[in-house]
């Protein structure tokens, strides 16, 4: 083992490698630099040892709290958009007339910001918005409608725009898949059912793993929406409202670093989670053989 | 599942397709058929002619526009394809990639709800007919394009099936395989005492594999009758042309004395056997390569005095493309020791000139 060369220390240098170097620098300047700096940064409190910063967050009861309260929104979020995208995703699976006319209604509000988002159901769900007067119009409810400036505002908003993601990354996942192998099931005796629990569930699992984690990421750094259509104090106090105020209205920018540190591991720990679980499943080629 | 059965009819079963421009095609066109137990059927044709529509319409993936398919008494086209429970052989095999050889075999088992070590005895006596034995555990992706193949095969008759359907189930294999697979193919059928429906583009696979062919073009039924028969008596010029008649010369007809007709060309004189009703005074005369004898004791009628212009060695012996004088060419297959350039006298059998109307 000691003077073995690896075989593929003679293979020569491929210089287009080379091509790489622009996105290799773009990444380490705007990611790997203001990551590492942020890192240092929220070690450096401003006052107390190097992990003054941490025990504070850990210790303070308008902090800490923040990382549930997040968790609340980002995990149903991401259920309900991975679980509703599946089903439809999977019957918009073979083209047909109304296929592409669905899919292009759903996915319109990833064109809409998420402040549009929030404007629109300000006006839509408000307690004296269109909702409201519609069903006191037609007297199916009269009583007040409360779905913006609390929590469920937040989360249908985190709705509409995330649905749109996960709707398009699992229908591109569907669409990989071999038609023939339902065919070929279906031969076999199985029902549409059996088809999709046999077939296409177990095929998919591990692209649902990666939407869901990446749907899930996106939930989890919530603000605009939480700030707008949520109840700030309170209820939709997420993690990221906690590291705006430490830094822009206490201007402590090591604290807030901090805050984002803590938000970023429990991203990457949820994530890590989900993977690991993909790892359970068959995870290669989605096609039946040659040709 | 029913599988004591005497018969599946297909009774004017007809496709249609939208095709360019929305104008709908018929893809299959009233294809009558009656396949009974224990035979093997193959629908042979070139790409496009509706073999695999015919096939897919038999398996229940395609629906109808017109006409009807019984099992015995039983109606079974209104019926989607897992009800039918007839095993398919699918072209690039379609085995389920996240599941071991084993699972995918046992895959049509656990649909009907047979689990257990009776549903192993049957996987491991699949496994045994296809010769697989060892590879249980394995995924498809682990297996060579044979092994996939037997697989496939293995899949489709662990449920017993009343009828297997085999859509070029060859084709993605090489050419000592191809036969190898062919053999085994028909060895399974004979085992099975089932019926089995193949389609193929490759009238060897079809002549050596079938009991009756089924011959296709454009959704048609061309001929269908014993490989001898569609072999040595083309019912018409497609067919013909299709089983390797590749002489097909254009020629005046001169006399017909009942079945016997004299054509005439510029420096040809043929007499041959009419096959149809000739409808004009010109006539295409079909000739195999191997039917002409080149050169010996060949008697006076027939006879084609030509030119050598190219020699394709083929071990026994050589594929000749002969020209005569004015130019009209004929594929022959003669002795090796023939060279370029040679001249030949060759005969032409009169039983095995077929005359058809010009198409």
């Amino acid at each position: 083992m000691t003077t073995a060369t690896p075989a593929a220390a003679r293979v020569p240098f491929d210089r287009t490698l080379l091509l790489v170097m622009p996105a290799a620098a773009f990444m380490l300047l705007l990611f790997i630099y203001p990551f590492i700096y942020g890192l240092l940064l929220s070690f450096n409190p401003k006052s107390g040892g190097a992990l003054a910063n941490y025990t504070h967050f850990f210790t303070t009861d308008n902090l800490w709290p923040t990382i549930w309260t997040t968790l609340k929104l980002a995990l149903p979020a991401t259920l309900i958009n991975v679980g509703f995208a599946l089903p439809i995703a999977y019957k918009m699976r073979n083209k047909s007339r109304y296929q592409r006319w669905v899919t292009t209604i759903l996915v319109v509000p990833i064109t809409l910001g998420t402040v549009l988002i929030a404007e629109g159901m300000l006006i839509y769900f408000g307690p004296k918005g269109w909702l409201s007067q519609f069903l006191q119009l037609i007297h199916l409810y009269t009583g007040p409608i409360r779905l913006t400036h609390n929590f469920w505002g937040v989360l249908i908003s985190l709705v509409i725009s995330g649905f749109p993601f996960a709707f398009l990354l699992i229908l591109s996942y569907i669409t990989g898949i071999d038609p023939v192998l339902a065919r070929a099931a279906s031969t076999l005796g199985a029902d549409p059912k059996a088809q999709f629990r046999h077939i296409y569930l177990p095929l998919l699992a591990p692209g649902l793993a990666m939407c869901f984690c990446l749907a899930f990421v996106q939930a989890y750094s919530v603000f605009p929406s939480a700030v707008l259509l949520g109840s700030p104090a309170g209820p939709t106090r997420v993690i990221s409202i906690a590291a705006y105020e430490a830094a822009f209205e206490q201007y402590d920018y090591s604290l807030a670093s901090a805050i984002a540190m803590i938000m970023g591991f429990v991203q990457l720990i949820i994530v890590a989670a989900v993977l690991g679980l993909r790892n359970l499943w068959y995870r290669g080629p989605v096609s039946g053989g040659k040709g | 599942m029913k599988h004591d059965f005497a018969e599946l009819r297909l009774d004017r079963v007809t496709r249609r397709f939208a095709g360019a421009g929305g104008k709908a095609f018929n893809a299959l066109d009233e294809l009558t058929l009656t396949v009974k137990r224990g035979e093997f059927i193959a629908l042979l044709g070139p790409s496009g002619c509706g073999k695999s529509t015919a096939l897919n319409c038999i398996a229940g993936l395609l629906g109808l526009s017109g006409g009807s398919i019984w099992l015995d008494q039983t109606r079974i086209d209104t019926l989607p394809p897992e009800k039918r429970g007839f095993g398919m052989v699918f072209q690039n095999y379609a085995l389920f990639p996240h599941m071991s050889v084993a699972k995918n075999v046992g895959f049509g088992l656990r649909m009907r709800g047979i689990t257990g070590a009776d549903a192993d005895a049957k996987v491991v006596h699949a496994m045994k007919l296809v010769q697989l034995i060892g590879q249980e555990h394995k995924l498809p992706g682990q297996l060579s394009g044979g092994q996939q193949q037997r697989v496939a095969i293995a899949r489709a008759i662990v449920i017993e099936p009343p009828l297997i359907l085999m859509d070029e189930p060859l084709s993605n294999l090489d050419a000592k395989l191809r036969i190898e697979t062919r053999a085994e193919i028909r060895r399974i059928h004979r085992e099975l005492d089932r019926a089995t429906i193949y389609v193929t583009h490759d009238q060897d696979e079809a002549l050596s594999l079938a009991d009756r062919i089924v011959v296709m073009k454009d959704g048609v039924v061309q001929q269908i009758a014993a490989p001898k028969e569609v072999y040595e008596q083309p019912s018409n010029l497609h067919v013909a042309r299709f089983m390797g008649y590749r002489n097909v010369l254009e020629l005046d007809v001169v006399r017909e004395e009942g079945d016997r007709v004299a054509l005439t060309g510029p420096d040809v004189a043929l007499t041959g056997m009419r096959k149809q009703p000739l409808k004009a005074r010109r006539a295409a005369v079909a000739i195999r390569p191997d039917d002409i004898v080149v050169g010996g004791n060949t008697g006076e009628v027939n006879i084609v005095v030509a030119k050598v212009e190219n020699v394709e060695y083929g071990g026994r012996d050589s594929l000749l493309d002969v020209v005569t004088p004015s130019g009209t060419l004929l594929h022959v297959r003669g002795p090796v020791t023939i060279a370029r350039g040679d001249s030949v006298r060759v005969h032409v059998p009169v039983e095995r000139a077929l005359v058809y109307p010009l198409d």
